[in-house]
Order: structure tokens, then C-alpha cells, then sequence
């Protein structure tokens, strides 16, 4: 075939694919760039006020109001809980892992993938329940009957956060077991042959040998649960009461739609994008500094 | 010894663990005195289908379950149609723009979807007015961008699937004179099918899980609500029917553990072979 009619039957293969992601992935990356340089809420809607070019008005109010900070401060703190609470858990149960018989690690396996595929909205309303105030069982079990841990703001964000980490350390489990099994048996052997101990095999052999996958876990898992908005929506009543529980999805979710200030909500939307988008960019020149081939 | 320590310790976090997911389907078989009883015990001696019952008929779960798989399965489907063709596109064909495509894939799976609820919302708000089932309120407007949402993963994991196909096979076939089409659908399609699974499971849950684009969309349709919606709207302080509620969550967890289970194997290595590209 000719390059020509390579490219257009390429073209044509390609054609469904770009229009949906035309359509609905970059025009809305583009407008929700614009919708954010405007002042656009109910009136403007319906129609009922003309539109207003505010340029980085939004921004501005934004940056300049104390909620948007101590939102992002929160969102931070909370990610940032999630995260580390997930690479613990995962990293010290995919060592655990290799030191048990295969029915017991099955058993932990088959127990993790249920917590891992619990649909967000189930795994949150259970962990609502189990921990509601009255009927729930771990107050029963603590003694506690009455407590109610969705009203303090600490215990609530404690909460989800359990809820998080429960969902989402299976993840990096199973990937850190799994590159712990790909080392090669003989480069261990060879360190307890020199008479390494068993710290500084993990310490000195392992951990360098395992450090593109923890890499890969880690900016994964950052990435994941600083959009968290699911669980806090469910289990905080939609942000918690006041809004102290709310992180920037959920705070610009809430702007947009239960304000109406359509366009505060995309400049959050933004914000929030070229956050994600500058971790994303760490990922992959840290990705390529590892050796890793793209 | 210590194995042993070590062993029991394991099997104890595996309890723990599993234990929610223990909860929920030992109490949507309770009966309804022993769920709202001040005393809650991990056993039920009278197990009942009736918060079942109450879950599908006064809640209508049904009809969001139906709902929730209609979506599902149409993501599922048009994805792997589309993805397919264009990963075919993308390893068989040699064409300018080509890398910038593949770039432009990587970068926009980066974007956080949460961030654009708003330009979505008033982009499905105006083709509604042309095409009502894509708009608001109706299950074409999920369809739509779930649809979007996983397309960038299917085609950059699938690149990988159809890379693996020999050239000559291809050349084989045309030489026993097989059309294009049918080089496609009959010899391609099927080889890359391991791949299209993995690739369709997580399709599948994304849609099935979606909760933020649900509560968006769907605003004043109450029939046309997904499972995730209606199992948020019947959570409500004070008043939940706790039994009806983990009736549906375990309507809900269930297949997608079934799936996750049946395919976690394929999964896992369809995923290495996607990170390898």
C-alpha cells in the first residue's frame, strides 16, 4: 500500500476513537479553561444576565479567600495520610506474604482483591454502618454505643481515611509482592552467602532492586487519593458539616453545582488539574531517571 | 514457631479485611430486629430474604441495577469496537502524526475527569436539546462519557496486544486472499481478545462504580438513576433502612467481585504488558 492510502485508511481506523475524544475529552479540557475566565452562575445559565469576562477574576477571589486554602490544606493532609497509611499496609504485607505457606497467602489475596473491588459507594456505606453510632458493631465491640464518628472532624476524616487505605493498599500489595518475587533468587543467596543479615538485605539488595516499582506505586497512589471524592462525599454527608471536611474535589463540586458559581467550580477544576498535571510530570522524569523505557 | 506466629497473624489481617465485606452480606440476611438491635452479633440464627425483597421492590433496585449493567455493557462494547481500531491503527500503520497521537493518549490520562463535571454537564445540557437520549437525565450521557473516559487507557493497553500479532501473518492471509476486513475480524480481533478482556473489566467497573458523573447528569430522572445514586439517596441520617441498604450494596459488590476474581489473573499481566508497552 502506499503511504497515502496508508494514512488513509489509518484515518479511517482512527476516525470513531479521535471523534469521542475530540468531543468529549479536549473541547471540554478547553472549555472548562474558559468557563473559569467568566463569571458564570444561575442568572447567566438561564440566560437571565449577560456574560461577564473576569479574565483571572476567579483565581484571584480564590486565592484570596481563607476557605479555598484551608480546603487545599486539607486535601494535602489527607492525601497525604492516605498515601503513606496505603505503602505501609501494602509494603508490609507483601513481606509477610513471601514468609507464609501459599493457602495462607491465597487467604490474604482473595480477602484484599474483595476490599480492592468493592464499588466506592458500597465500601463507604458499609464502613458507614459498621461504624454507625447506634446499630454499628465496633461501637458495640468498644463499648462505646452513642459515639458518633461522623460529626467530630477528625474522626470523620480518620475514618474515610481507613475506608481508603482498606481499598486501595491491596493495589500495592499485590505490585510490591510481585516484584519482590521477580528478584532473582541467586542475588540473595549471594548476600546471605556473604553474610549479610536479613535487615540489610531488604535494606541494601532489595529496596534499591524494588525502587522503580515503589516509584510507580507511590506516585500512583498520590495521585488517586488526592481526587478522592466519592468516600468523603458518602461518608461526610457531602463535605461534612460546615464544609470542614471537605478536600478541593468535593469543595469544587459543591461551588458549582450546589452554589451555582459554575465558574469558581471550573477555576478549582483547573487548579486542581495542574496540580495533578506537575505530579504527573515528576512521575515521568522520575520514571525515566530509573531507566525505565517509555 | 515463628511461621507459625507469622501465619496466624496473616490470617488474622485477612479476617479483618474481609470483614466489611462479611458485614454487609451477613446483614442484608438479617431480619430487620437484629439490624437495628442496640446489640449487633456477628451470626444470625433466622436468616431472611426480606431486605432483599424491600431493596428491589420499595427501593426499586431492580430497575437501577438495570440501569447501572445497560451502561455498562454499551461502554463496554463500543469501547472495545472503537479502541480496537484505533490500536490497529496505531501499530499496523505508518503515518505522519502518528507520535503525536500516541503522546496526546499518555498526557490526557493524566487529566483528572473529576475536574471537568462542569464543562461536561453544560456540554450534555446542549446535546440534549438536539439528541434528548445523550442529554441530562437520560443514561446516553453516561454512556457518552465513560465511554471517553476509558478509551485512552483501551488504546494504549491494547497497542501493546495487537503489536504482538506477527507481520506475517497478516501477509499470510492476504496472500490466501483474505480481505482486509476479514483479516481484521477473523484473525486479528481474536488474537487480541486476552487483551480486550482486561481491558473491558476495567471499562466495566469504571461505569459500574461511577458515582460523581451519576449525581451530576441525572439530576430530576429518578428512573433513570444508576445503582451508586440510589444507594447514596436512601442514605439518609436517622432514618436508614440499614437492611435494605446492605441488600443493595451486596446486589452491587457482586458481580463486580465475580469479575474481579474470574479475571484477576489476566488482568495482572495484561496490565505488565500494557506499563511495558
Amino acid at each position: 500500500m502506499t503511504a497515502k492510502g496508508q494514512g488513509r485508511t489509518a484515518f479511517a481506523y482512527l476516525a470513531p476513537a479521535l471523534l469521542v475524544l475530540g468531543g468529549l475529552l479536549a473541547y471540554p479540557i478547553y472549555q472548562l479553561v474558559l468557563i473559569s475566565l467568566y463569571d458564570y452562575g444561575q442568572e447567566q445559565v438561564s440566560g437571565g444576565a449577560p456574560l461577564e469576562f473576569l479574565g483571572l477574576g476567579n483565581y484571584r477571589n480564590l486565592l484570596g479567600d481563607r476557605q479555598f486554602w484551608g480546603v487545599l490544606g486539607q486535601t494535602v493532609a489527607f492525601a497525604a495520610v492516605c498515601v503513606v497509611g496505603t505503602l505501609l499496609v501494602g509494603a508490609f504485607l507483601a513481606i509477610l506474604a513471601t514468609r507464609v505457606r501459599t493457602w495462607v497467602r491465597m487467604t490474604l489475596f482473595l480477602a484484599a482483591l474483595g476490599a480492592w473491588s468493592t464499588p466506592a459507594v458500597a465500601g463507604s456505606t458499609i464502613w458507614l454502618f459498621l461504624f454507625d453510632a447506634n446499630f454499628g458493631f465496633v461501637n458495640e465491640v468498644l463499648g462505646i454505643q452513642g459515639f458518633s464518628w461522623t460529626f467530630d472532624k477528625w474522626t470523620a476524616f480518620g475514618l474515610v481515611a481507613a475506608q481508603v487505605i482498606w481499598c486501595s493498599f491491596p493495589f500495592v500489595m499485590v505490585t510490591l509482592y510481585a516484584g519482590i518475587k521477580a528478584i532473582p533468587g541467586e542475588v540473595l543467596e549471594a548476600a546471605a552467602l556473604d553474610g549479610a543479615s536479613a535487615f540489610r538485605t531488604a535494606w541494601s539488595v532489595m529496596l534499591p532492586l524494588l525502587r522503580p516499582i515503589i516509584l510507580v506505586v507511590t506516585i500512583q497512589s498520590i495521585i488517586w487519593d488526592f481526587k478522592v471524592f466519592t468516600q468523603i462525599y458518602v461518608m461526610t454527608n457531602g463535605g461534612g458539616i460546615a464544609g470542614r471536611n471537605l478536600v478541593l474535589n468535593v469543595y469544587a463540586y459543591q461551588q458549582a453545582f450546589a452554589a451555582s458559581e459554575y465558574g469558581l467550580g471550573a477555576a478549582i477544576g483547573v487548579v486542581m488539574t495542574v496540580l495533578l498535571l506537575g505530579i504527573t510530570m515528576f512521575y515521568l522524569r522520575a520514571l525515566r531517571r530509573s531507566g525505565e523505557v517509555l | 514457631m515463628r511461621r507459625w506466629l507469622t501465619e496466624g497473624f496473616v490470617l488474622i489481617i485477612a479476617a479483618v479485611v474481609a470483614f466489611p465485606l462479611f458485614w454487609m452480606v451477613l446483614s442484608a440476611f438479617k431480619p430487620e430486629d437484629e439490624i437495628i438491635s442496640a446489640d449487633p452479633v456477628p451470626w444470625t440464627t433466622r436468616p431472611t430474604l426480606d431486605s432483599f425483597t424491600r431493596a428491589l421492590t420499595v427501593a426499586n433496585f431492580g430497575r437501577y441495577f438495570m440501569n447501572s449493567i445497560i451502561v455498562a455493557l454499551i461502554v463496554v462494547a463500543l469501547s472495545i469496537l472503537i479502541s480496537f481500531l484505533a490500536a490497529t491503527a496505531l501499530t499496523r500503520f505508518r503515518f505522519r502524526s502518528r507520535t503525536t497521537l500516541l503522546i496526546m493518549l499518555l498526557v490526557v490520562q493524566m487529566v483528572p475527569v473529576e475536574a471537568l463535571t462542569v464543562p461536561l454537564f453544560f456540554l450534555m445540557r446542549s446535546v440534549g436539546d438536539s439528541v434528548p437520549v445523550f442529554g441530562l437525565n437520560h443514561l446516553g450521557s453516561l454512556v457518552l462519557v465513560h465511554l471517553a473516559f476509558s478509551l485512552p487507557f483501551a488504546i494504549w493497553m491494547l497497542r501493546g496486544f495487537v503489536a504482538a500479532v506477527p507481520v506475517e501473518l497478516e501477509e499470510a492471509a492476504t496472500l490466501d486472499g483474505a480481505s482486509r476486513f476479514r483479516f481484521l475480524w477473523q484473525v486479528l480481533f481474536p488474537l487480541v481478545a486476552p487483551g480486550l478482556v482486561a481491558t473491558s473489566v476495567l471499562s466495566f467497573i469504571h461505569a459500574w462504580n461511577d458515582f460523581l458523573f451519576a449525581k451530576t447528569f441525572i439530576i430530576s430522572a429518578v428512573e433513570n438513576q444508576t445503582l451508586p445514586l440510589a444507594l447514596q439517596v436512601f442514605v439518609k441520617p436517622d432514618q436508614n433502612d440499614w437492611g435494605a441498604i446492605m441488600a443493595g450494596s451486596t446486589l452491587m459488590t457482586i458481580p463486580v467481585l465475580i469479575f474481579f476474581v474470574l479475571v484477576q489473573r489476566r488482568l495482572v499481566s495484561g496490565l505488565a504488558g500494557a506499563v511495558k508497552g
